[in-house]
Protein backbone atom coordinates (compact mmCIF):
# COMPACT_ATOMS: atom_id res chain seq x y z
CA UNK A 1 0.00 0.00 0.00
CA UNK A 2 1.24 3.48 -0.85
CA UNK A 3 2.10 5.59 2.18
CA UNK A 4 0.60 8.72 0.58
CA UNK A 5 -2.76 8.00 2.17
CA UNK A 6 -1.20 8.52 5.62
CA UNK A 7 0.15 11.94 4.61
CA UNK A 8 -3.19 12.82 3.05
CA UNK A 9 -5.07 11.72 6.16
CA UNK A 10 -2.82 13.85 8.36
CA UNK A 11 -3.34 16.80 6.03
CA UNK A 12 -7.12 16.28 6.12
CA UNK A 13 -7.07 16.15 9.92
CA UNK A 14 -5.05 19.35 10.09
CA UNK A 15 -7.31 21.14 7.59
CA UNK A 16 -10.50 20.12 9.38
CA UNK A 17 -9.13 21.04 12.79
CA UNK A 18 -8.10 24.44 11.47
CA UNK A 19 -11.45 24.93 9.76
CA UNK A 20 -13.33 24.21 12.95
CA UNK A 21 -12.01 27.34 14.63
CA UNK A 22 -12.15 30.78 13.06
CA UNK A 23 -9.95 32.53 15.63
CA UNK A 24 -6.97 30.40 14.62
CA UNK A 25 -6.74 32.17 11.29
CA UNK A 26 -7.30 35.59 12.82
CA UNK A 27 -4.70 35.03 15.55
CA UNK A 28 -1.60 36.24 13.68
CA UNK A 29 -3.01 39.67 12.68
CA UNK A 30 -4.54 40.07 16.16
CA UNK A 31 -1.18 39.34 17.83
CA UNK A 32 0.64 41.74 15.48
CA UNK A 33 -1.97 44.43 16.14
CA UNK A 34 -1.80 43.93 19.93
CA UNK A 35 2.01 43.93 19.89
CA UNK A 36 2.24 47.10 17.81
CA UNK A 37 -0.23 48.87 20.06
CA UNK A 38 1.66 47.64 23.15
CA UNK A 39 4.90 49.14 21.82
CA UNK A 40 3.15 52.42 20.93
CA UNK A 41 1.51 52.65 24.38
CA UNK A 42 4.84 51.97 26.09
CA UNK A 43 6.45 54.66 23.92
CA UNK A 44 3.75 57.19 24.83
CA UNK A 45 4.08 56.31 28.54
CA UNK A 46 7.85 56.72 28.47
CA UNK A 47 7.78 59.90 26.40
CA UNK A 48 5.17 61.72 28.46
CA UNK A 49 6.18 60.23 31.84
CA UNK A 50 2.70 58.87 32.57
CA UNK A 51 3.79 57.23 35.80
CA UNK A 52 1.07 58.14 38.29
CA UNK A 53 -1.39 55.29 38.99
CA UNK A 54 -4.24 57.14 37.25
CA UNK A 55 -2.21 58.12 34.16
CA UNK A 56 -0.71 54.65 33.91
CA UNK A 57 -4.07 52.94 34.38
CA UNK A 58 -5.80 55.21 31.86
CA UNK A 59 -3.12 54.71 29.21
CA UNK A 60 -3.01 50.93 29.47
CA UNK A 61 -6.72 50.46 30.01
CA UNK A 62 -7.27 52.58 26.90
CA UNK A 63 -4.76 50.45 24.99
CA UNK A 64 -6.49 47.26 26.18
CA UNK A 65 -9.90 48.54 25.03
CA UNK A 66 -8.49 49.44 21.59
CA UNK A 67 -6.84 46.01 21.32
CA UNK A 68 -10.09 44.22 22.23
CA UNK A 69 -12.09 46.29 19.71
CA UNK A 70 -9.40 45.80 17.05
CA UNK A 71 -9.32 42.05 17.69
CA UNK A 72 -13.09 41.92 17.36
CA UNK A 73 -13.01 43.72 13.98
CA UNK A 74 -10.14 41.56 12.67
CA UNK A 75 -12.01 38.36 13.65
CA UNK A 76 -15.27 39.73 12.23
CA UNK A 77 -13.59 40.61 8.92
CA UNK A 78 -12.11 37.09 8.76
CA UNK A 79 -15.53 35.58 9.53
CA UNK A 80 -17.20 37.58 6.75
CA UNK A 81 -14.41 36.67 4.33
CA UNK A 82 -14.77 32.95 5.13
CA UNK A 83 -18.59 33.13 5.33
CA UNK A 84 -18.49 31.79 8.89
CA UNK A 85 -20.14 32.68 12.16
CA UNK A 86 -18.07 34.95 14.41
CA UNK A 87 -19.62 33.71 17.65
CA UNK A 88 -19.21 29.96 17.14
CA UNK A 89 -18.97 27.36 19.96
CA UNK A 90 -15.12 27.24 19.76
CA UNK A 91 -14.88 31.05 19.91
CA UNK A 92 -17.26 31.03 22.87
CA UNK A 93 -15.12 28.44 24.66
CA UNK A 94 -11.96 30.52 24.08
CA UNK A 95 -13.73 33.57 25.51
CA UNK A 96 -14.91 31.51 28.49
CA UNK A 97 -11.37 30.27 29.11
CA UNK A 98 -9.89 33.78 28.90
CA UNK A 99 -12.47 35.46 31.09
CA UNK A 100 -11.72 34.23 34.67
CA UNK A 101 -7.97 35.05 34.76
CA UNK A 102 -8.51 38.37 32.97
CA UNK A 103 -11.34 39.32 35.34
CA UNK A 104 -9.14 38.41 38.32
CA UNK A 105 -6.35 40.62 36.93
CA UNK A 106 -8.77 43.49 36.34
CA UNK A 107 -10.27 43.24 39.84
CA UNK A 108 -6.82 43.13 41.41
CA UNK A 109 -5.83 46.31 39.53
CA UNK A 110 -9.05 47.96 40.66
CA UNK A 111 -8.30 47.12 44.29
CA UNK A 112 -4.73 48.35 43.90
CA UNK A 113 -5.95 51.67 42.54
CA UNK A 114 -8.59 51.88 45.26
CA UNK A 115 -6.22 51.24 48.15
CA UNK A 116 -2.93 52.54 46.79
CA UNK A 117 -2.53 56.19 47.72
CA UNK A 118 1.03 56.40 46.44
CA UNK A 119 1.95 58.88 43.69
CA UNK A 120 4.10 56.24 42.01
CA UNK A 121 2.64 53.33 40.17
CA UNK A 122 3.40 50.01 41.93
CA UNK A 123 6.13 48.41 39.85
CA UNK A 124 4.81 44.90 40.65
CA UNK A 125 1.62 45.57 38.72
CA UNK A 126 2.90 44.88 35.16
CA UNK A 127 4.25 41.54 36.36
CA UNK A 128 0.98 40.61 38.04
CA UNK A 129 -0.95 41.56 34.90
CA UNK A 130 1.44 39.51 32.80
CA UNK A 131 0.98 36.60 35.23
CA UNK A 132 -2.82 36.68 34.93
CA UNK A 133 -2.60 37.20 31.18
CA UNK A 134 -0.24 34.21 30.89
CA UNK A 135 -2.75 32.07 32.82
CA UNK A 136 -5.51 33.28 30.46
CA UNK A 137 -3.46 32.37 27.39
CA UNK A 138 -2.67 28.97 28.82
CA UNK A 139 -6.34 28.31 29.57
CA UNK A 140 -7.31 29.35 26.04
CA UNK A 141 -4.44 27.26 24.69
CA UNK A 142 -6.52 24.10 25.02
CA UNK A 143 -8.56 25.29 22.04
CA UNK A 144 -5.87 27.10 20.03
CA UNK A 145 -2.55 26.26 18.34
CA UNK A 146 -0.17 24.72 20.86
CA UNK A 147 2.18 27.73 20.57
CA UNK A 148 -0.24 29.85 22.56
CA UNK A 149 0.16 27.61 25.60
CA UNK A 150 3.89 28.09 25.32
CA UNK A 151 3.41 31.84 25.07
CA UNK A 152 1.29 31.62 28.23
CA UNK A 153 4.17 29.89 30.02
CA UNK A 154 6.61 32.55 28.76
CA UNK A 155 4.37 35.23 30.33
CA UNK A 156 4.07 33.26 33.58
CA UNK A 157 7.78 32.47 33.90
CA UNK A 158 8.94 35.98 32.94
CA UNK A 159 6.50 37.59 35.37
CA UNK A 160 7.62 35.31 38.21
CA UNK A 161 11.27 35.98 37.37
CA UNK A 162 10.52 39.71 37.38
CA UNK A 163 8.68 39.58 40.71
CA UNK A 164 11.45 37.51 42.26
CA UNK A 165 14.09 39.95 40.99
CA UNK A 166 12.12 42.84 42.48
CA UNK A 167 12.06 41.08 45.85
CA UNK A 168 15.87 41.06 45.83
CA UNK A 169 16.25 44.82 45.55
CA UNK A 170 15.11 47.66 47.81
CA UNK A 171 12.05 49.87 47.29
CA UNK A 172 14.34 52.76 46.31
CA UNK A 173 15.61 50.72 43.40
CA UNK A 174 12.02 49.92 42.41
CA UNK A 175 11.39 53.62 41.89
CA UNK A 176 14.13 53.77 39.29
CA UNK A 177 12.41 51.20 37.08
CA UNK A 178 9.91 52.44 34.54
CA UNK A 179 6.81 50.20 34.45
CA UNK A 180 6.14 51.13 30.80
CA UNK A 181 9.30 49.27 29.81
CA UNK A 182 7.97 46.07 31.36
CA UNK A 183 4.52 46.60 29.84
CA UNK A 184 6.17 47.21 26.47
CA UNK A 185 8.14 43.99 26.82
CA UNK A 186 5.19 41.84 27.90
CA UNK A 187 2.31 43.25 25.90
CA UNK A 188 4.27 44.71 23.00
CA UNK A 189 7.39 42.66 22.23
CA UNK A 190 6.04 39.22 23.21
CA UNK A 191 2.84 39.70 21.17
CA UNK A 192 4.79 41.00 18.19
CA UNK A 193 7.21 38.10 18.38
CA UNK A 194 4.42 35.51 18.53
CA UNK A 195 2.42 37.28 15.81
CA UNK A 196 5.47 37.32 13.52
CA UNK A 197 6.10 33.64 14.25
CA UNK A 198 2.48 32.75 13.41
CA UNK A 199 2.48 34.93 10.32
CA UNK A 200 5.66 33.36 8.98
CA UNK A 201 4.66 29.78 9.77
CA UNK A 202 1.00 30.04 8.70
CA UNK A 203 1.62 32.06 5.51
CA UNK A 204 2.49 29.01 3.42
CA UNK A 205 -0.45 27.02 4.74
CA UNK A 206 -2.94 29.82 4.09
CA UNK A 207 -1.68 30.29 0.58
CA UNK A 208 -2.10 26.59 -0.22
CA UNK B 1 5.81 -0.12 4.91
CA UNK B 2 5.44 -1.92 8.21
CA UNK B 3 2.03 -3.69 8.02
CA UNK B 4 1.89 -4.00 11.82
CA UNK B 5 1.43 -0.27 12.22
CA UNK B 6 -1.31 -0.25 9.63
CA UNK B 7 -3.10 -3.08 11.40
CA UNK B 8 -2.94 -1.15 14.68
CA UNK B 9 -4.91 1.76 13.20
CA UNK B 10 -8.33 2.17 14.79
CA UNK B 11 -10.79 0.89 12.15
CA UNK B 12 -13.65 2.97 13.56
CA UNK B 13 -11.75 6.24 13.21
CA UNK B 14 -10.02 5.28 9.97
CA UNK B 15 -13.22 5.61 7.92
CA UNK B 16 -13.15 8.93 6.03
CA UNK B 17 -16.41 10.39 7.34
CA UNK B 18 -15.77 9.41 10.94
CA UNK B 19 -12.21 10.72 10.77
CA UNK B 20 -13.58 14.07 9.61
CA UNK B 21 -16.05 14.18 12.51
CA UNK B 22 -13.36 13.25 15.04
CA UNK B 23 -10.98 15.89 13.60
CA UNK B 24 -13.57 18.65 13.85
CA UNK B 25 -14.49 17.67 17.40
CA UNK B 26 -10.83 17.39 18.44
CA UNK B 27 -10.40 21.10 17.71
CA UNK B 28 -13.55 22.22 19.52
CA UNK B 29 -15.02 21.34 22.91
CA UNK B 30 -18.38 20.67 21.23
CA UNK B 31 -20.14 21.24 17.92
CA UNK B 32 -23.80 21.11 17.03
CA UNK B 33 -25.18 18.55 14.59
CA UNK B 34 -25.91 21.36 12.10
CA UNK B 35 -22.41 22.80 12.34
CA UNK B 36 -20.88 19.38 11.69
CA UNK B 37 -23.26 18.68 8.81
CA UNK B 38 -22.64 22.06 7.14
CA UNK B 39 -18.87 21.99 7.64
CA UNK B 40 -18.48 18.46 6.31
CA UNK B 41 -21.14 18.63 3.62
CA UNK B 42 -22.80 15.41 4.81
CA UNK B 43 -26.44 14.48 4.62
CA UNK B 44 -28.42 14.19 7.86
CA UNK B 45 -28.67 10.42 7.48
CA UNK B 46 -25.00 9.93 6.75
CA UNK B 47 -23.92 12.08 9.68
CA UNK B 48 -26.37 10.33 12.03
CA UNK B 49 -24.98 6.90 11.04
CA UNK B 50 -21.38 7.99 11.66
CA UNK B 51 -22.24 9.67 14.94
CA UNK B 52 -24.06 6.56 16.11
CA UNK B 53 -21.05 4.37 15.24
CA UNK B 54 -18.69 6.68 17.13
CA UNK B 55 -21.09 6.91 20.06
CA UNK B 56 -21.37 3.12 20.28
CA UNK B 57 -17.59 2.93 20.45
CA UNK B 58 -17.66 5.45 23.31
CA UNK B 59 -15.68 8.03 21.35
CA UNK B 60 -18.22 10.81 21.26
CA UNK B 61 -20.96 12.02 23.57
CA UNK B 62 -24.23 13.36 22.22
CA UNK B 63 -26.24 15.84 24.25
CA UNK B 64 -29.78 16.88 23.40
CA UNK B 65 -31.16 20.20 24.59
CA UNK B 66 -33.26 23.14 23.43
CA UNK B 67 -32.17 26.50 22.10
CA UNK B 68 -34.84 29.11 21.40
CA UNK B 69 -37.43 26.34 21.81
CA UNK B 70 -35.80 24.33 19.05
CA UNK B 71 -34.08 20.99 19.66
CA UNK B 72 -30.30 21.19 19.66
CA UNK B 73 -28.04 18.16 19.32
CA UNK B 74 -24.46 18.73 20.42
CA UNK B 75 -21.54 16.35 19.96
CA UNK B 76 -18.27 16.28 21.82
CA UNK B 77 -15.31 13.94 22.16
CA UNK B 78 -15.23 11.76 25.26
CA UNK B 79 -11.87 11.28 27.06
CA UNK B 80 -11.69 7.82 25.40
CA UNK B 81 -12.38 9.41 22.03
CA UNK B 82 -9.68 12.03 22.53
CA UNK B 83 -7.22 9.31 23.54
CA UNK B 84 -8.14 7.14 20.56
CA UNK B 85 -7.85 10.09 18.19
CA UNK B 86 -4.44 11.06 19.59
CA UNK B 87 -3.33 7.43 19.22
CA UNK B 88 -4.57 7.33 15.64
CA UNK B 89 -2.69 10.53 14.73
CA UNK B 90 0.46 9.19 16.44
CA UNK B 91 0.29 6.00 14.39
CA UNK B 92 -0.22 7.97 11.16
CA UNK B 93 2.82 10.08 11.98
CA UNK B 94 4.86 6.93 12.64
CA UNK B 95 3.78 5.50 9.29
CA UNK B 96 4.74 8.73 7.50
CA UNK B 97 8.12 8.82 9.28
CA UNK B 98 8.83 5.18 8.39
CA UNK B 99 8.10 5.78 4.73
CA UNK B 100 10.09 8.99 4.40
CA UNK B 101 12.85 8.57 1.77
CA UNK B 102 16.25 8.56 3.50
Amino acid sequence: MEPHWAVENLQTIRTLMERSALYRRALAPIMLFAGTLGIIAAGIGLLFHLNSPVDFGTLWLGAAVIVILGAFFIARRQAIKDKEKLWSPPTRRVAQALLPPLTAGFLLSFLYLLWGASDEFPIQMPFLWALFYGCALHAAGFFTPRGIKLLGWVFIICSFAGLYSLSLVSYKVHLEFNPHLFMGFFFGALHLFYGAYLYLTEKGKNAA
Amino acid sequence: MNPELFLQLDRVIHEKGRLAIMSMLAASPDLSFTELRDALGMTDGNLTTHIRALQQEGYIAVAKSYQNRRPLTTCSLTPEGRKAFAGYVDLLEQIVRQNKPK
